[in-house]
């Protein structure tokens, strides 16, 4: 009994329509590579097609779906539950320590064991989001600048002190491994962590009006008998390991959970039972469009996804900044 | 009822609430006056549990704030803060939905929609429903928010400062709706008002506060003298009856 459709609220068609056309650039994704593979050949039953298909480019487009749908969401949820549009995992040393993480494992544990670089990176995210969160509650000038800025100067802490340590330990280039999104070593076998990250999100769904209620401050909460803390600290375990299964999986994937919760929110408005499956929808849409952009620009290399993310979220953020500022809750 | 007993809170060495004893009924517009400091919104606060006292009990129709499950507590007594500007952007609709939080746990059935519904026509938002809080002026959105807690659907409801940032005419259109949710829903409205005259043409009871304790309550007509505006206020203040309201006339 809608009776009152409303402008600019997400309508079940505008989701279905995204969702085709996500579908259809998927599809197509599939036939973006070195590997000879086409429809006809995979129909005809060309032998090694199948193979290709089920070893690389699937698992790909999985892991990239899979990774764009988790880290946009993974920022909407950290943005209300600090209340604070430029608050997201990667300007608050989530990702940076997630990377220190699986510097420790593989320092400690050595670099196969991916369950316990999992396990590591998980547990340095938790650490250092929930450091940031106790900084936050100590800052009493708490500027919708100022925040992040802190964000990201402890992520750069985090940052050279995993440079240090790799340096010292001979494991520069692994590190670009973890700082640098890549879906290039994606194969059947090396990104199934990925659908934890899928999962937790989806249970994010299940919180969606705890989470926009918590955005509304604590006051708001307590009224409405909502454990506030229970609902940020449930959120920054899920922002924590998202981020850190991404990081462990293709690495660290910039300006997404900036930019996507963003631009949908204020498109739709920060009511997450509608911004949430939007945003889910979007972030996996930029991440595919990057992806591809990245494997047909200089072809047959590859840009790394980062890369291309870098170029075109930033971009997007400048857009951003200049157009919605305002509404933003910047002067 | 609501039963506040010896309450005492201290920010650091201010000791905000000294000791503060007060039973508010059921029923009827209740107006909280005092001067600036003198403990008033620390009071609602404590009240609808948003701060914890450091001694002393509140109970709410026998349920002690301090121990009773929040939801609970959100279906009986609701509060509007005095800064109600959110971050978050929603529409008016959006927000008067989340007033149905605390009984439909964000699941809305037809009965809740109804309800929002008519929170928004009592507030005469109709036509500013689907727009988002962000794009109303001050007093669009104090109704937005005041029609929320209409929308809880609670027994008791508490305001600060209701009338903040409203201009004459707002505020005399909010102090009616306020007089008529106490009267056609039998809600308790306690709130903390700033100006006398409102509190005395719109309540049926006054509490007066001071340095933070409670130093008079009573009836409209028992508070409104100016002996006891005097000491409230260490102001002299002339009361004088006009259209059947007593008015307190201090300006100059």
């Amino acid at each position: 009994m809608n009776r009152h459709p409303s402008p600019g609220r997400l309508r079940a068609w505008h989701l279905a329509a995204g969702a085709v056309l996500l579908a259809v650039l998927a599809a197509g994704s599939l036939f973006v590579g070195v590997g000879d593979l086409t429809p006809a050949g995979l129909l005809g039953g060309r032998p090694g097609d199948m193979r290709l298909l089920v070893e690389s480019r699937l698992p790909r487009l999985l892991a990239v779906l899979l990774a764009g749908t988790a880290t946009s969401v993974a920022g909407l949820v950290m943005m209300h539950i600090t209340g604070n549009r430029f608050v997201s995992p990667s300007t608050t040393g989530t990702g940076e320590s997630a990377a220190f993480g699986v510097l420790l494992a593989t320092l400690f544990a050595g670099g196969e064991a991916v369950l316990v670089k999992m396990v590591m990176a998980v547990g340095c995210a938790l650490l250092g989001t929930f450091f940031f969160v106790w900084i936050l509650r100590r800052l009493t000038f708490r500027d919708m600048i100022l925040v992040p800025l802190v964000g990201i100067m402890f992520g750069g802490v985090i940052g050279a002190a995993t440079t240090f340590f790799a340096y010292r330990a001979d494991l520069l280039q692994s590190l670009g491994a973890w700082t640098a999104g890549d879906f290039s070593g994606v194969l059947r076998g090396r990104y199934e962590l990925l659908w934890i990250a899928g999962a937790v999100t989806a249970l994010g769904y299940l919180y969606a009006d705890r989470f926009t209620v918590a955005g509304m401050g604590r006051g708001f909460a307590v009224n409405l008998g909502v454990r506030y803390d229970r609902v940020v600290n449930t959120g920054l375990v899920l922002v924590a390991v998202i981020t850190a299964v991404v990081v462990v999986t293709v690495g660290q994937i910039p300006f997404v959970s900036l930019v996507v919760p963003n631009l949908v929110t204020l498109a739709l408005g920060d009511n997450l039972r509608h911004a949430l499956p939007a945003t889910a929808l979007a972030g996996a849409l930029l991440v595919l469009l990057c992806d591809v952009a990245g494997r047909l620009v200089r072809f047959p290399y590859e840009i790394p996804v980062s890369t291309v993310v870098g170029v075109v979220g930033s971009v997007l953020f400048l857009a951003l900044l200049l157009r919605g500022g305002r509404r933003m809750g910047l002067r | 009822m609501i039963e506040i007993k010896d309450v005492t809170k201290r920010y650091g060495e201010t000791v905000v609430l000294d000791g503060v004893s007060l039973t508010i009924a059921p029923g009827g517009v209740t107006s909280v006056i005092g001067a600036n400091g003198a403990g008033k919104s620390t009071l609602l606060s404590v009240v609808s549990r948003l701060v914890p006292a450091d001694g002393g009990t509140v109970t709410v129709d026998g349920m002690d704030v301090a121990t009773t499950p929040g939801d609970r507590l959100a279906r009986r007594l609701a509060v509007l803060r005095q800064d109600n500007h959110l971050s978050v952007r929603l529409t008016v609709r959006e927000l008067v939905a989340f007033g149905r939080f605390p009984h439909s746990g964000g699941r809305l059935t037809a009965a809740d929609r109804d309800l929002v519904e008519e929170a928004i026509d009592y507030f005469e938002l109709g036509d500013l429903a689907d727009r988002h809080l962000d794009q109303l002026s001050g007093g669009q959105r104090q109704r937005a928010h005041v029609a929320m807690v209409l929308c809880q659907d609670t027994d008791y409801v508490l305001l600060d400062e209701p009338l903040n940032n409203l201009d004459m005419r707002h505020s005399v259109q909010m102090m009616r709706r306020l007089r008529r949710m106490a009267d056609d829903y039998g809600k308790t409205v306690v709130m903390v008002v700033h100006d006398v005259n409102f509190a005395s043409c719109h309540s049926d009871t006054i509490v007066a506060m001071k340095d933070g304790s409670v130093v008079a309550q009573g009836t409209t007509a028992e508070m409104m003298t100016p002996e006891v505006l005097n000491a409230v206020y260490d102001l002299d203040i002339d009361v004088h009856e006009i259209g059947g309201h007593r008015i307190g006339v201090y300006f100059s």
